[in-house]
């Protein structure tokens, strides 16, 4: 069944006629042409999918896009300002804490929704916060220096 | 020598921010309204006699567009010419569970998989083997003809005088370890984007490949196409570790419905498929004995290597090789001995992952010169410096070492861990580790052996006074885009952004081999000093002429070209392109590396293999807490030290070896892949466990630089040479805290457990006893 919706999608408003049953991520990814946020699993256990609702971190692949009816998603895509990128992106990208990139919009939005709860997070915290999402590639030491480094900069860094 | 401004200063990558901003485009982000989705029906038995196909109802549900199976595809793929005997889609026979059987191509998902439970199969059971010893029985049934034993191949190797190697030794201990099988798990499914012309008769494929050339030449075998005819394009590619150094059979499918479709199709495996694709890191039973004097030279070396590789060839050969190949090139090691088999099993197959062939095998001499070193009172340290091998020189299997940074790093890891001061001295359940390890940096002969140069780099200086690179070298998130560019703002004296790089589209960029044994800095990045160096003698001219100097007089420097002996900028980058441009036009120059003869291995069968211009050189050292009460046991911290020859930028090289060191990590704590029946009871991310980053320790990385006489800039690889140190470095670790030796990976907590009341009991036995 079809309904339509009303949300906002990185501080758009938007309208939509959606299936009852379609997932957040193919949502986006579908017929939002966001493909930022990544699918590395079947279902909710790698976090390439997290994206931002209301603030907090959710796996969209396990989150169904009709729940999102008046909420406020955010996605990798949001992160940027007028195509400036955000302090945890610039640390991601000058620390390494991308190698192949595809955890990463995951990663970020899940460090965003951490730093906007705690600013100054220490080591334990950063690792309790992004335990659900896993890497690859970096054995993620330079993950935490890129969060670490982002906290340092404030969320608005200068370029 | 020049002071360097770009090669050797830590750089971001060139497409980073592409990466975090959610901009890169992978494969899987390709899809447009227009494409079919792709979906691949599977075997769901270990292996069978395929007695009948119907796809006649599947054909006939609304909104399928395509059907494929064997019977389209009577052409086999693989890696050695000689040993292709896998098909796309399984014709005749199945020889494990989850081989492709046929494929759908429908106008969304839901339909293409109802397509496929439509399909109507009869298979006949066929007996199943799963492990090498079950597959090497003498009744076992066998997976391929002519295949006594399910035996894929055996190598036999002997250099200098074993016997009297081990008759020389005041020691000798032989120990069999049991390593499983793991998966690369990468993080990016495996993807295709297939789009086939009819009215051209052309095929163009998106692929997540590290080897679009390989994967170009198999679709034109497959497909019975002039190559000619193929695109092959690689996107961003989220990770491989060698899950994509071969052609891989989802590939070949897409391309095939494509065709059959007449149009576009997506096909996006999931991770249990991807799981099934597999070609991992086969389950390999090592026998290592090792012969010491009393001071600690290593007289003679025996290894025996089983593994299981699964249903098919793949790069099986290959690996086996590998694996005996380097037990030389890190040590001095006496005389050597390997026999190396490699067994058909019904499971998916094996192939090549990070440290192709040498992790287990390293595994197994680590932990046993570890357990020698401690009986005959020496000092794990002591007993790697005393078989230290000189540089320059050849093993006595034929490898070329020119640069040799091992003593160094055992050095720093020495010092940094405090190892000295702290060794021997924690309390019951803290130890520490080390061991040594090494790799190759690229193939001296690459598999598909045509005689052209190993790699190729094309650059273009046009009009704008931009410069582009052109390379087919497959960037996978190593870096490799990166270190081309560096390559040309060093040798042109330019800024990197002034540089773009274009990688890996069939119809745009050079040929290359692909990202695999770690050849791409140094053979792509040799290929591009050569390139920039071209350019650069051409445009030095270009400013001679125009300053009427002779061009010895001429000097470049931060994109300024001046006259010897003068401060003054004459001529910019910009002006002097300008006027290089008018004598010729837009400039294109080209730059090539083939590897010399000598570095291309031993004359002995299977010599190739483990040759190569120059290895990386690593020492770890593991500090763990074993709880005994839980089997648990925790990683606090690491110390790597790598010999890179050179790091181009050392950001990358830093995260290759954090990487490599915490990609052991995993396989020596809790990787393995388990199959019930040949039913993969791993295949997802809860199952298959990986570190998450809350066990992940910090890892202190520290890089030497020994400025190989032949890597570019002296460079060799980074990426995979500290993998194979980690796993022996936390069984000696473990070994330290607890008592116990370890001969099985992963030390997962039950296998702990379990060996330590088993080690208990003996020694209660032996108190009893004495
Ligand atoms: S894709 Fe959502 S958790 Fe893996
Ligand atoms: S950077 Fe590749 S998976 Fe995290």
């Amino acid at each position: 069944m079809k309904r339509i919706i009303t949300l906002k999608i990185n501080g758009a408003p938007v309208e939509d006629a959606i299936d009852d049953n379609v997932l957040l991520i193919d949502y986006l990814r579908g017929a939002r042409h966001l493909t930022g946020t990544k699918q590395g699993c079947d279902g909710g256990e790698c976090g390439a999918c997290t994206v931002l609702v209301d603030g907090r971190a959710r796996l969209s692949c396990i989150t169904l896009a009709a729940s999102c009816e008046g909420r406020e998603v955010e996605t990798i895509e949001g992160q940027a300002t007028n195509g400036r990128l955000s302090a945890l992106q610039r640390a991601f990208h000058q620390s390494l804490g991308a190698q192949c990139g595809f955890c990463t919009p995951g990663m970020i939005m899940a460090a965003d929704a951490l730093l906007r709860r705690n600013p100054t997070p220490d080591d334990t915290q950063i690792k309790a916060a992004l335990g659900g999402n896993l890497c690859r590639c970096t054995g993620y030491v330079k993950i935490i220096r890129s969060v670490r480094a982002a906290a340092g900069m404030g969320r608005e860094a200068a370029p | 020598m020049n002071v360097r401004t770009a090669a050797g200063r830590a750089q971001p990558l060139v497409d980073g921010i592409e990466k975090v901003t959610g901009r890169a485009r992978f494969t899987g982000d390709l899809e447009t309204g227009n494409c079919l989705i792709g979906r691949i029906l599977r075997s769901p038995v270990s292996h069978g006699r395929i007695l009948r196909i119907d796809t006649a109802a599947a054909a006939a549900l609304d909104g399928v567009v395509a059907i494929v199976t064997g019977a389209d595809c009577a052409l086999t793929f693989g890696v050695i010419p000689i040993a292709m005997n896998e098909y796309p889609m399984a014709r005749d026979k199945v020889r494990y569970r989850g081989e492709p059987l046929a494929a759908v191509a429908a106008v969304d998902a839901a339909t293409a998989e109802a397509a496929l439970e439509l399909i109507e199969l009869e298979i006949e059971a066929l007996p199943a083997v799963y492990t090498a010893t079950e597959a090497r029985a003498p009744d076992a049934e066998q997976l391929h003809e002519g295949k006594p034993g399910n035996l894929e191949r055996e190598v036999h190797h002997e250099f200098g005088d074993v016997k009297a190697g081990f008759a020389q030794a005041d020691l000798i201990h032989e120990q069999v370890f049991e390593c499983a099988e793991v998966n690369h798990a990468q993080m990016e499914p495996h993807a295709a984007l297939a789009e086939y012309d009819p009215e051209r008769d052309r095929l163009t494929l998106h692929s997540v490949s590290q080897v679009p050339f390989y994967v170009h030449l198999t679709l034109a075998r497959c497909l019975e196409m002039d190559s000619a005819r193929i695109r092959v394009v690689k996107p961003f590619v989220g990770g491989g570790f060698g899950a994509r150094t071969e052609t891989l059979n989802f590939e070949i499918i897409a391309a095939l419905l494509a065709r059959a479709a007449g149009g576009k199709v997506m096909m996006r495996l999931s991770r249990e498929e991807n799981f099934l694709t597999h070609r991992g890191r086969p389950d390999t039973r090592v026998r290592m004995k090792i012969g010491l004097s009393k001071s600690g030279q290593i007289t003679a070396v025996s290894c025996e290597a089983v593994m299981a590789g699964g249903a098919y060839a793949g790069y099986g050969l290959v690996t086996i090789l590998y694996a005996g190949a380097l037990l030389q090139g890190i040590y001095r090691v006496g005389a050597v001995k390997f026999d190396g088999y490699r067994v058909y099993t019904n499971t998916p197959p094996c192939g090549a992952m990070r440290g192709h062939g040498t992790v287990d095998v390293r595994h197994a001499f680590e932990c046993v010169l570890d357990r020698m070193a401690r009986d005959l009172g020496l000092d794990p340290f002591a007993v790697r410096r005393a078989n230290l091998l000189e540089a320059p020189m050849f093993t006595d299997n034929g490898l070329m070492i020119n640069s040799y940074g091992l003593g160094e790093c055992l050095d720093k890891v020495e010092a940094a861990s405090d190892w000295q001061a702290r060794k021997g001295r924690m309390p019951l359940g803290r130890g520490l580790g080390m061991a040594c390890s090494h790799y190759v940096s690229g193939a001296a002969k690459p598999v598909h052996w045509t005689g052209e140069p190993h790699a190729v780099v094309s650059m273009k200086l046009d009009f704008d006074g931009s410069v582009t690179v052109l390379t087919g070298a497959s960037d996978i998130g190593q870096g490799s885009s990166t270190i081309v560019a560096i390559a040309a703002a060093e040798i042109l004296s330019i800024h990197m952004d002034r540089i773009r790089v274009v990688s890996n589209d069939s119809v745009i960029t050079p040929k290359d081999n692909g990202s695999y044994s770690s050849r791409v800095t140094f053979m792509v990045g040799n290929a591009a000093i050569e390139a920039a160096r071209a350019l650069r003698e051409k445009l030095i001219n270009a400013a001679a002429a125009k300053l009427e100097v002779a061009p010895e007089d001429i000097t470049c420097e931060g994109e300024s070209f001046f006259v010897e002996g003068s401060t003054q900028s004459a001529l910019s980058f910009h002006e002097v392109a300008i006027a290089a441009l008018a004598r010729e036009g837009t400039i294109t120059v080209k730059g090539t590396f083939t590897t010399p003869q000598k570095a291309q291995g031993g004359k002995h069968r299977g010599g190739a293999v483990g040759s190569t211009m120059g290895f990386s050189y690593a020492a770890q050292v593991v500090e763990v807490a074993v709880d005994a009460e839980t089997g648990q046991i925790h990683v606090e911290k690491v110390w790597a030290a790598l010999d890179c020859g050179f790091a181009i930028n050392p950001l990358a090289v830093e995260g290759q070896i954090e990487g490599s060191v915490w990609m052991g990590l995993g396989q020596a704590l809790s990787e393995e892949t388990r199959y019930v029946e040949g039913l993969p009871a791993h295949a997802n991310f809860l199952d298959y466990r990986f570190p998450t980053i809350v066990e992940s320790p910090d890892i202190y990385v520290q890089i030497v630089e020994t400025i190989d006489p032949l890597g570019p800039f002296g460079a060799k690889e980074a990426g995979e040479g500290a993998l194979s140190g980690f796993p022996p470095a936390l069984v000696n670790a473990v070994g330290d805290a607890i008592g116990l030796d370890a001969n099985f990976l992963p030390l997962t907590p039950d296998r702990v457990l379990a060996a330590l009341i088993k080690y208990q009991k003996a020694a209660r036995k032996k108190e009893a006893v004495t």
